[in-house]
């Protein structure tokens, strides 16, 4: 697949969601909802779940599957409250010592007169500055579209991984062609430049791991995040933290 | 090569701004704001804004540095990093090289240290005549690396914020560094140490979603474009037109996001005086002038 059909992959309407994901993957899961400040923002899930025998504290953007969740869910592109909210969970997760699991599938955060006005900027800044010290492991899988900040805002993490045809990217490819030459028709051409498939962000070392798409899915997935879970729990909550800023802080690090 | 690189290499900046050069060739501008008629005499008195309905112009970092910087206090650092075309991507270095001539400077960032009213502070002040203050690996590196050093010294941070946000032309890498330098941030907080953050015309994007957000002290400079979105982008998701005044620092101060929103004429006294409230160290001379605002 050329990246551009890795952009259609991650986006077919009938690809799997992140509630399918964390009904296969997880046991039990019991959703959370609201951020305490305003409102519950349905683009994105949350609560605990079993992984295994742990308890995990479990965050998705959820676009939804018929025409009538998916507008209910705006999507996937979540509010600033969507991001509050995941952030209300996390603390909590913190608070009990459970890790953290997110599951980001995001075209990007919602651009609208309601974002801007409660703090869309100032909310997944919040998110990215906390999740940086939050004494529990994250590990932060892209499963579809990982569009910008409203992705990064649930994805700094002690690892970050991608599914096989899923994409990072800082602008889509739309965006980027407008920009670039003025004609969105030229998608195709962006995401070639753009580096926005998991293979181009495996070898720029941007994350961890490429979790292939086949019928092991969900089983590879589940025994992966149970593996790295349990090897983040063993850290002290100090070096647990310190890995994960050394982990952003070298990326685009210039020789000194 | 499938694509055509722009033939102005200064294709694609956006609408023009009028930048230092600008400004020595017209001796009479146009308010932004007012539209109004300006002499440059006028407005160069004026820390460039504008007399009539106090517009703030854009200038350049090194002219807010000489506003800020009590005289002969700053010393800049890593002045010699600067951005390479990481992801080789087409026209990026055609953009560098525009950038460089059009601002003078290396990237879209000045990091150091100065005194404000004799008080030591790290310094970091984004110019917006460099791919009009994008964030790109160099940007965030100069960043991280100004909240890493004042952190080792337990100093402050006052910085100065222009972006359009995250630099597409470096991808990905470009967007880690919204996560780098908050990280940076986190630390130097955690030390227990004062961020203050002015944000100008305009702040939007990473920058915004970022660090700019991030300070404990969060101020604008009058009439300033701050938000996450563009207006452009919203106005294409919602297909409406945005009310006047969406997104302005009047509109950020009226829903909470910012602490103040200081004229630039005042920003020096300001922060002098904000910088003593946070500083437990000896009354001198110097701070008890200031003190008289």
């Amino acid at each position: 697949m050329n990246a551009y059909e890795k952009v259609s992959a991650a986006r077919a309407k009938d690809r799997f969601t992140s509630l399918d994901l964390i009904n296969a993957v997880f046991k039990g899961f019991l959703e959370m909802h609201g951020d305490r400040y305003y409102a519950d923002d349905k683009a994105i899930v949350t609560g605990i779940a079993y992984l295994g025998d742990i308890p995990v504290t479990v965050v998705g953007i959820e676009k939804g599957h018929s025409v009538k969740e998916r507008t209910m869910r705006n999507f996937g592109s979540a509010h600033p409250e969507g991001y509050r909210k995941a952030l209300r969970q996390m603390k909590l997760a913190e608070k009990f010592h459970r890790p953290v699991i997110c599951f980001v599938d995001t075209s990007g955060a919602y651009c609208g007169i309601g974002p801007e006005e409660r703090g869309q900027g100032q909310a997944i800044a919040q998110n990215l500055m906390e999740m940086m010290t939050l004494k529990t492991p994250i590990i932060s899988v892209i499963i579809g579209e990982g569009g910008s900040g409203g992705a990064l805002a649930l994805a700094v993490a002690n690892e970050v991984w991608m599914l096989e045809n899923s994409i990072y990217s800082v602008i889509s490819p739309e965006g980027c062609a407008s920009i670039l030459w003025k004609d969105n028709t030229k998608a195709k051409e962006a995401s070639e430049f753009l580096k926005l498939t998991a293979e181009d962000l495996l070898s720029l070392q941007i994350i961890e791991r490429v979790i292939p798409e086949d019928k092991t899915l969900i089983d590879t997935l589940r025994s992966q995040l149970m593996m790295a879970v349990q090897t983040y729990q063993a850290l002290p909550p100090n070096e647990l933290t310190e890995r994960r800023y050394n982990r952003f802080r070298r990326i685009g690090a210039v020789d000194r | 090569m499938r694509f055509e690189t722009p033939k102005n290499p200064l294709e694609g900046h956006g609408k023009p701004i009028p930048c230092a050069s600008d400004i020595v060739m017209a001796s009479q501008i146009v308010c932004d704001r007012c539209k109004k008629t300006l002499t440059l005499d006028e407005l160069e008195s004026q820390m460039h804004i504008c007399p009539y309905c106090r517009y703030h112009f854009q200038i350049n970092a090194r002219q807010r540095i000489h506003i800020i910087a009590d005289a002969d206090t700053f010393t800049e650092s890593d002045k010699e990093l600067t951005p390479h075309n990481i992801l080789a991507f087409p026209g990026y270095d055609e953009k560098l090289a525009a950038a460089r001539l059009q601002s003078a400077e290396s990237d879209s960032v000045i990091c150091g240290a100065c005194e404000i009213g004799g008080h030591k502070t790290a310094l970091f002040v984004m110019e917006p005549f460099f791919m009009m203050g994008s964030m790109g690996n160099v940007t965030g590196e100069k960043i991280t690396r100004t909240f890493e050093r004042a952190q080792a010294e337990n100093m402050p941070v006052v910085g100065f914020t222009v972006s359009g946000g995250a630099r597409m032309q470096e991808g990905i890498v470009s967007l880690m560094q919204m996560a780098k330098t908050s990280g940076a941030v986190k630390k130097h907080s955690d030390g227990g140490n004062l961020f203050v953050c002015v944000l100008a015309n305009p702040t939007t994007g990473g920058v915004t979603a970022s660090f700019a957000m991030e300070a404990d002290v969060v101020l604008a400079e009058p009439h300033a474009l701050i938000g996450f979105a563009g207006p452009r982008v919203i106005e294409q998701t919602i297909r409406k037109k945005l009310p006047p005044g969406f997104q302005r620092s009047e509109f950020q101060l009226e829903h909470g996001f910012v602490d103040n929103i200081v004229d630039r004429t005042k920003q020096k006294k300001y922060l002098a005086q904000l910088l003593k409230m946070h500083s437990s160290g000896p009354r001198t001379e110097r701070s008890e002038q200031d003190e008289r605002l």
